[in-house]
């Protein structure tokens, strides 16, 4: 592998309107991390290095926010994110079962990509569907009162 | 008042459950009879979330008639019998159960205007009395209002909300800020959202007022980015108020300008606390500072700061609405009005209720929520989150206030209140709290992050049979430790779910840590030993001898 040249600049335009529409706004760098994670389900490397410029922040910085907050993530997405919820209805109600079938099933652990890239696992904290519990959500949609039987009808509504 | 209508439950929860189905199917039944109801509607939450989707109909002259479960066939029945045949179907409502005992005021509009309405929320009197307020009543009116009705903070601490707002309102300073605290990270506790998806004009009115009252020029809403929903129906409900003259410079004529914006968190439990809430709205790192100065001398970017909880926020507009006194008269002395909270776990309804101060859980968990779901005798009651402790059903008809759950090792907490049943096993529930705390410490400060870790790893080697009787002295020690050396909050909480059930159920820990047994066989690890264990005993018993 060549590694990229430390003066490579990346450009991207829909970026560089983003950083105009934040600029000036104080506290901007978490918003303007959102929307990049909105639109790319990721944060890139050089998308950071481009809105270090534009906002006037050091990457450090960048990163140093991007990596204490759980909802932001470095590298791409699967195709679909499978969030198991481990709040305290679903927990007690048998989210772990869950969680265990789909480990199972899929044969990732949480946070790992499954080698066709169509789904991830991830545990979540409480989505706040507790009267459902327990509650998956694949992509938005949500599942309520999941049994682990339920699992494979789920996962075949979803293609590779 | 409308003639009739039929109205979807359209929040999280009824949408989880499939109501955008529902939705569809009664505007194409409506359609294909060319039946002109005028008010088919989105609704939010009306609490009995395990029945979604909910779909409330009232026909002319006739009474509203809530259904539940309702699939889209059954909804074009629905619509079929009521506005055509004009004969109600038999009415399938189990849940009308949950509503005698509840007083509704921070949930007053939820299930009643469109969440996406602004009219619909002024036909409820909402805004009403703004213009007084802002023009008549001053900051001083409204702080005094705010002191007759005795609310206490919502978001958990339970802090007077008129004494903090007069400290904001006395500091001297050109620029002040007023924060929405609509993060909501306790697990099992989902009020903050259903209000600011069902009603969030009521919020905005709220912060308008304690803009007005501490003296600020601009508001944030702070709301977690895992509750899409309530993002944009708040935005949009702050889009129609500016439009409306509510928000912006000199609002509805007076010297009074304000905006409210929306700043989004980003999965860290810790930014609730008041101070990592404020860092992370400033872009940084949500880790949290020494308090004092509290953020009402110095918040956000140095500037005097109010927070408050979404569900406080929704109390002030009703409070200042009907008046200080009418509040305060509701629940007991020291614990005024109502309290809202997700009443979910083992129990048969479960949902959002709210009721006045001073109910017994007895109420709440038999009455309102209809006892446990499955055969399994009734527990008790989690309070507070990984904040608080069990309430063990001894204590089943203590007065819900804030004073008693403190005097019986719990917390109010943010009212997440989760039943558990003879099928829960404490330390596993003490396990998951701690293992919540530990994952969600910002790191900062050491007894925050080596205590928990190492609470965690002790309750661990209980659950697996691996601990020895004076595991459980450590587990105290570090809990004292934690709670008296931790820098917010969460190290000072965390510790309190270990302790209540140490307390409250030492026989159990003793059967875990001696016995290796779990009497409910949620640790899986004792499960199997003891399996291994009568394997065993049945190969060395002699052969042919009766066992
Ligand atoms: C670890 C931690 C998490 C918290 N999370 C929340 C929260 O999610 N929502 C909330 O309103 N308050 C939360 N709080 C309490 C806030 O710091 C603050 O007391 C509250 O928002 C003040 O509003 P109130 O006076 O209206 O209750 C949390 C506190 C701690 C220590």
């Amino acid at each position: 592998m060549t590694s990229p040249s430390p003066r490579q600049e990346t450009h991207r335009p829909e970026v560089e309107a983003l950083i105009n529409l934040w600029k000036d706004r104080p506290g901007n760098l978490i918003m303007a991390l959102h929307e990049i994670e909105k639109s790319l389900g990721y944060v890139p490397r050089d998308i950071s290095q481009q809105l270090a410029r534009g906002l006037n922040v050091p990457l450090a910085q960048i990163y140093e926010v991007l990596t204490f907050y759980n909802y932001f993530r470095l590298t791409p997405p699967a195709k679909n994110k499978i969030q198991v919820c481990m709040g305290t209805a679903c927990y007690i109600k048998g989210s772990g079962d869950i969680l265990e079938t789909l480990k199972a099933q899929l044969g990732v652990q949480e946070g790992e990509i499954t080698p066709d890239g169509a789904f991830e696992i991830e545990n979540v904290r409480c989505i706040g569907c507790c009267g459902l519990s327990p509650v998956i959500k694949v992509g938005e949609k949500v599942y309520g009162k999941v049994k682990p039987d339920d699992v494979t009808a789920i996962l075949s509504n979803y293609s590779a | 008042m409308q003639e009739e209508w039929i109205k979807v439950c359209m929040s999280s929860g009824g949408v989880a459950a499939g109501s955008e189905d529902v939705m569809a199917a009664v505007e194409d039944e409506l359609a294909q009879r060319s039946l002109a109801v005028k008010a088919l509607r989105k609704m939010g939450c009306i609490g009995c979330c395990h029945a979604d989707p909910v779909v409330e109909v009232k026909p002319k002259g006739g009474k509203p008639t809530i259904y539940e479960r309702v699939t889209p066939e059954q909804a074009r029945e629905i619509v079929a019998q009521h506005f055509q045949g004009g004969q109600a179907l038999e009415s399938s409502t189990p849940t009308d159960e949950m509503f005698p005992h509840q007083v509704r005021i921070a949930l007053r509009n939820c299930g009643i205007v469109d969440p996406e309405c602004i009219d619909d929320y002024i036909a409820h009197d909402g805004y009403s009395g703004l213009r007084h307020l802002l023009a008549d009543a001053g900051p001083a009116g409204v702080i005094e209002e705010m002191r007759l009705s005795g609310l206490r903070g919502r978001g958990g601490a339970g802090f007077p909300t008129w004494v903090k707002w007069n400290f904001a309102n006395k500091k001297q300073a050109d620029v002040k800020y007023m924060i929405c605290n609509g993060d909501e990270g306790d697990p099992g506790a989902y009020m903050d959202r259903s209000i600011m998806e069902s009603d969030p004009h009521g919020v905005v009115e709220g912060m308008i007022l304690a803009g007005f009252a501490v003296g600020a020029r601009q508001g944030y809403f702070y709301i977690r980015a895992e509750y899409p929903l309530a993002i944009e129906r708040v935005q949009k409900a702050i889009d129609a108020a500016r439009s409306y003259g509510f928000l912006g410079e000199r609002i509805l004529g007076t010297e009074f300008s304000y905006d409210l914006e929306i700043r989004l968190g980003a999965g860290a439990f810790v930014c609730g606390e008041e101070t990592a809430l404020i860092a992370s709205i400033e872009g940084k790192r949500g880790t949290p500072r020494p308090r004092p100065p509290y953020p009402t001398d110095c918040g956000l970017w140095g500037h005097p700061t109010v927070i408050n909880n979404v569900e406080t926020l929704s109390n002030v507009t009703a409070i200042l609405q009907r008046g200080g006194a009418w509040y305060g008269s509701i629940g007991t002395p020291e614990s005024t009005g109502t309290k809202v909270f997700a009443l979910t776990g083992k129990v048969k309804n479960s949902g959002l209720i709210e009721i006045p101060m001073g109910t017994t859980l007895r109420e709440i968990v038999f009455d309102i929520g209809g006892g446990p779901i499955s055969a399994k005798p009734f527990m008790a009651v989690q309070t507070g989150g990984p904040s608080g402790g069990l309430i063990t059903k001894e204590h089943l008809d203590t007065p819900l206030t804030y004073e008693n759950l403190q005097k019986l090792g719990s917390i109010m907490g943010s009212g997440g209140m989760i039943v558990i049943d003879e099928g829960d096993c404490v330390v596993d529930l003490a396990k998951f709290y701690i293992g919540f705390c530990a994952e969600e410490s910002c790191g900062k400060c050491a007894p925050c992050r080596v205590g928990g870790k190492r609470m965690q790893e002790i309750l661990e080697a209980i659950s697996e049979g691996r601990a020895q009787m004076s595991d459980l002295d450590k587990l105290k020690k570090l809990a004292h430790a934690m709670q008296k050396a931790s820098l917010c909050g969460l190290g000072q909480t965390a510790p309190n779910p270990v302790l209540s059930t140490i307390r409250q159920y030492a026989e159990e820990y003793r059967q875990h840590i001696e016995d290796r047994t779990c009497r409910a066989r949620r640790c899986v690890a004792l499960v199997k030993y003891q399996m291994e264990l009568k394997k065993q005993k049945a190969a060395a018993a002699p052969a042919g001898a009766a066992s």
